[in-house]
């Protein structure tokens, strides 16, 4: 283990994440907010110098391999995590250090769940802190350090970090060069954010409430600086515009590169795209028939409600533009159920990712066959191409970690004694980088009324989902700690 | 013409043995020895020993004033690279035997830039056989005359059927549609029917018949006639691939055995709609549990001639309605004698068979010129498609006054875009094209040699 490269890469994030101070410094000292700029200058001090102080100790040999990179990507981002909360206890907004920590992580992790029961008080730098969180933390912090420091010459080592950070089961680079395929990353992520921005704006939603609105949606985070989220504005065109781009955000980011290189054939071909596209319609259909009642009958009502609650949960965003938890049974069951599925590999969503779906399911007629004719040989296939065994085999565990973790989850919550919905429902919305849960955790509510444990476990159950479960789970493997 | 051939394997041997007959000079390259030797002795022709893709070779051979050169060696790159380098020698036609269906496509992409004249693939080729074959399942064999407009058949006579006992001027009230048994095949012999023959049960016929008469012809001969739409495929091999995939697209189920592992997973990558077993085709239990009997055919693609022999009796013992074996070896074949649902492909024939008619094309010296030649009867017997010029002899006489050779029949006409079946009071004109049948050794080069001399 190269533990001195492992301290300088997380000296790396720490500069960068002090870096990213700077824009809220910007509006407190604009806004003339003064105890958000005091506390967002010392925690600017504090993670530059602690950043600094871990690249002082020049590492003898940088390259890394497979298991520094999990660690390098489960340490970087609690670093990351704890150094963010500080602007929140320091200006005293939320003193407490668990409520802090549950809220930065929740921002990084872009689950969007929060602990503050009126948002609105807030200055506008941590609004602007808190939306910001989930932006960077969508596309990942590493793959940012990844398109901007530059990497020790011709070593291919790095590829694992972007694997470690980057959801779903295969992870590959667009273009030769890792660095460069970060950086096509972010720039289509930078483009679609802006023309979010553009369109709220051109809708007549102030440039600050678009700014927090779009960084919500595109890193499908969730906070608003609302309390009713989007459904503050009830305007049927911002609702419209944030659950289209939502959906957006939720597709494959390869798929966007394809588009601009002309390969629409491919990308029509997409058979996670059409499965995630398939869902989000029918969900939206089926809610919105079932809630028509609810909109005086009024199909067209319905259905952008409808539209708008399923692409915010299937992309695990969070944002409402109405108060789902007051919905039929079935429509809230449909809700929790997308909250599982999440979006699509390789996009900013969570959740347990639209293509695992699909291989289970293949999986599943695999075995079925296998069953039938004793004999048969039967290779999966994904886009045209064979799935090798060892993927399958991750999918299968990936299931059996998400499941178990879940359900440890579910019994420590529990000891809050909260009704079943609450409990699972809070679990299953952290696990799966959410936000909203239902009934007292519900879209309209927040997690403040659990205790202490709950929400350090929630923490930690929103990083296992950002991170996909393994990384985390692979530093507490003794494997990972032996010499030899 | 002079011919070089390159690789002296199963196709490329049997290439020089019909292409010498027919008269051309023909040189054979190849690195072995002894099978060369063989060659020698057997066939009027010369033969050079060496790599065939190596310019000292080549030069050895006098590629570079051949007109022709046919790479039929068993690598496909080889093959490539002998047909490039015979074009920078001057060689005029280059044709290629490319077997790799990745290759394949690449080709009418390449095929300027590696001046080849044709590419041909005995696996497609056979595939697409085999599939035509499944596409009019009663008929033990297709070939395909006048473009596509008439088709030779092979079928067999089944006991008390309409055809049994049935003399042959007679055939036109029951069949209701044009139709001429241009060849019988009796117990093992062959023979060109008169119209005094009378058929039997076990033998095998070939008929000619309008494309468009086929399925009135099945119904009218009470042939039973099922569409076929569960295929089993045995043996793994690139032919087996092919012809699943055709299969596939025509939306007909597909189950594939083999038992070669690594063949299977590739299968099974390659059609994700066809199911791949890999086992021992040989056990006749897991035959039995895959329901063979109940397929609508059963194909026998292996590797070995003799399995896929046996397999096709044993799938038709068991209740396949249709089978059909790959063979290649003509000695095999009386063992499959009076099994009228058992269809067979020589994929060695389909392959030489498209590359002589490329030649025939290619020699446009004879009066009447050879348009296609089929082989029917495994061989025994050819179907000749002409195209007659000013030049031939006996023009505008009816058919039954014309001094023909012995057992050689005259089994279609195509004038202008009509297909003539043609009786005694028919005749041939200037730009008609006729098939001629006639027992394979009597060599037929031209249309005049139709004719008995003197």
């Amino acid at each position: 283990m190269n533990i001195r490269a492992i301290f300088h890469y997380i000296g790396h994030i720490l500069r960068i994440e002090a870096l990213l101070f700077l824009p809220s410094i910007g509006i407190a000292v604009f806004r003339r907010e003064t105890s958000s700029a005091y506390a967002f200058l010392i925690a600017f001090v504090v993670t530059l110098v602690a950043g600094q102080c871990l690249l002082f100790a020049k590492p003898h040999d940088r390259s890394i391999h497979a298991k520094e990179s999990f660690v390098i990507v489960t340490l970087g981002w609690i670093a990351l995590s704890i150094f963010g909360c500080l602007p929140f206890i320091i200006s005293g907004y939320i003193p407490s250090f668990v409520d802090a920590l549950f809220e930065t992580i929740s921002g990084f992790t872009t689950t969007g769940s929060t602990i503050l029961t009126d948002v609105e008080a807030l200055p506008y730098s941590l609004l602007f802190w808190r939306s910001f969180t989930h932006w960077i933390g969508g596309m990942g912090v590493l793959v940012f350090m990844l398109a901007i420091v530059p990497q020790s010459k011709g070593s291919g080592d790095s590829l694992h970090i972007m694997r470690a950070e980057s959801p779903g089961p295969q992870v590959g680079k667009l273009v030769p060069k890792l660095r460069f395929t970060a950086r096509i990353l972010y720039a289509i992520y930078l483009v679609l954010t802006v023309t979010e921005v553009i369109m709220l704006c051109a809708g007549g939603m102030s440039l600050f409430d678009s700014l927090i609105h779009s960084f919500g949606s595109a890193g499908t985070g969730g906070f608003s600086n609302m309390n009713l989220s989007v459904g503050h504005y009830n305007n049927p065109y911002f609702d419209i515009v944030i659950g289209v781009f939502m959906m957006l955000f939720g597709v494959n980011f390869t798929i966007y590169y394809r588009i601009l290189c002309g390969n629409f054939k491919d990308v029509w071909k997409d058979e996670e795209l059409r499965l995630y596209l398939g869902i989000m319609l029918g969900s939206s259909l089926l809610i919105s028939l079932n809630i028509m009642p609810l909109f005086d009958n009024n199909f067209a009502t319905a259905f952008r409600h409808g539209f708008f609650q399923v692409s915010t949960i299937m992309t695990t965003t969070g944002y409402s533009s109405t108060d789902f938890n007051l919905w039929p049974e079935f429509s809230r069951m449909m809700l929790l159920g997308l909250m599982i599925v999440g979006a699509s590999a390789g996009s900013t969503g969570g959740g347990m990712k639209v293509v695992r779906v699909l291989m289970l399911g293949k999986s599943i007629r695999g075995t079925l066959q296998r069953l039938l004719h004793p004999n048969s040989v039967k290779v999966m296939r994904m886009n045209g191409q064979r799935v090798e065994d060892g993927v399958m085999h991750s999918v299968y565990s990936f299931l059996v970690c998400y499941i178990g973790v879940a359900a440890v989850s579910m019994l420590i919550v529990s000891l809050d004694n909260f009704d079943t919905t609450t409990t699972v429902s809070a679990v299953i919305s952290c696990l799966n980088n959410v936000g909203p849960g239902l009934n007292a955790v519900g879209p309209m509510e927040n997690f403040s009324s659990l205790s202490a444990l709950s929400k350090l476990v929630l923490s930690l159950d929103m990083l296992l989902g950002r991170l996909e479960i393994f990384p985390i789970i692979m530093l507490f493997s003794p494997g990972l700690w032996k010499r030899i | 013409m002079r011919i070089v051939i390159a690789g002296n394997g199963k196709v490329g041997y049997a290439l020089a043995v019909q292409l010498s007959k027919e008269g051309h000079d023909v040189t054979v390259i190849d690195n072995n020895e002894s099978i060369l030797e063989r060659s020698q002795e057997q066939l009027d022709i010369m033969t050079v020993l060496g790599n065939g893709a190596s310019l000292e070779t080549q030069r050895e051979a006098s590629v570079g004033d051949a007109e022709l050169f046919i790479a039929a060696t068993s690598a496909d790159e080889i093959n490539l690279l002998c047909c490039i380098l015979a074009r920078k020698l001057g060689c005029k036609q280059t044709v290629a035997r490319v077997r790799n269906p990745a290759y394949t496509e690449q080709m009418r992409f390449l095929k300027d830039d590696l001046g080849l004249s044709m590419t041909v693939s005995p696996d497609r080729s056979s595939a697409h056989a085999i599939f035509r074959v499944l596409q009019f399942p009663s008929f033990l064999k297709l070939d395909s005359f006048a473009r596509g407009r008439v088709e030779l058949v092979e079928l067999s006579v089944e006991e008390g059927g309409a055809l049994d006992g049935i003399a042959l001027f007679n055939l036109y009230e029951i069949a209701k549609v044009k139709l001429l048994v241009c060849c019988v095949d009796r117990d093992g012999e062959v023979i060109i029917p008169r119209g005094s023959f009378v058929l039997k049960k076990g033998d095998k016929i070939s008929v000619t018949a309008a494309t468009r008469d086929l399925a009135q012809l099945i119904r009218n001969l009470s042939i039973t006639s099922h569409r076929v739409k569960n295929v089993v495929i045995c043996g793994g091999s690139l032919t087996a691939e092919l012809l699943a995939a055709e299969l596939i697209e025509s939306r007909i189920n597909v189950k594939i055995l083999s038992h070669n592992r690594e063949r299977c997973l590739h299968l099974s990558e390659a059609l994700p709609k066809a199911i791949v077993l890999c086992c021992d085709y040989k056990d006749e239990d897991l035959l039995r549990s895959e329901s063979i009997g109940q397929a609508d055919a059963f194909i026998a693609l292996t590797d070995y001639e003799e399995d896929n022999i046996v397999l096709s009796l044993l799938a038709e013992r068991m209740g396949a309605k249709k089978a059909v074996a790959s063979v290649d070896r003509a000695a095999l074949l009386p063992l499959l004698q009076g099994k009228g649902s058992i269809s067979i492909i020589s994929p060695k024939y389909l392959a030489i068979n498209e590359i002589l008619r490329f030649v025939r094309a290619l020699d446009k010296s004879s009066g009447g010129s050879m348009l296609t030649l089929h082989s029917i009867m495994e061989g025994r017997a050819e179907a000749l498609e002409f195209h007659v010029s000013s030049d031939v002899r006996h023009l505008g006489e009816p058919l039954s006054k014309l001094p023909t050779k012995k057992d050689l029949l005259i089994a279609c006409i195509t004038r202008h875009g009509k297909i003539i079946i043609p009786n005694g009071d028919d005749f041939m004109l200037e730009d008609d094209t006729v098939v001629i049948v006639t027992k394979a050794g009597d060599v037929i080069y031209e249309l005049n040699d139709i004719f008995a001399v003197g």
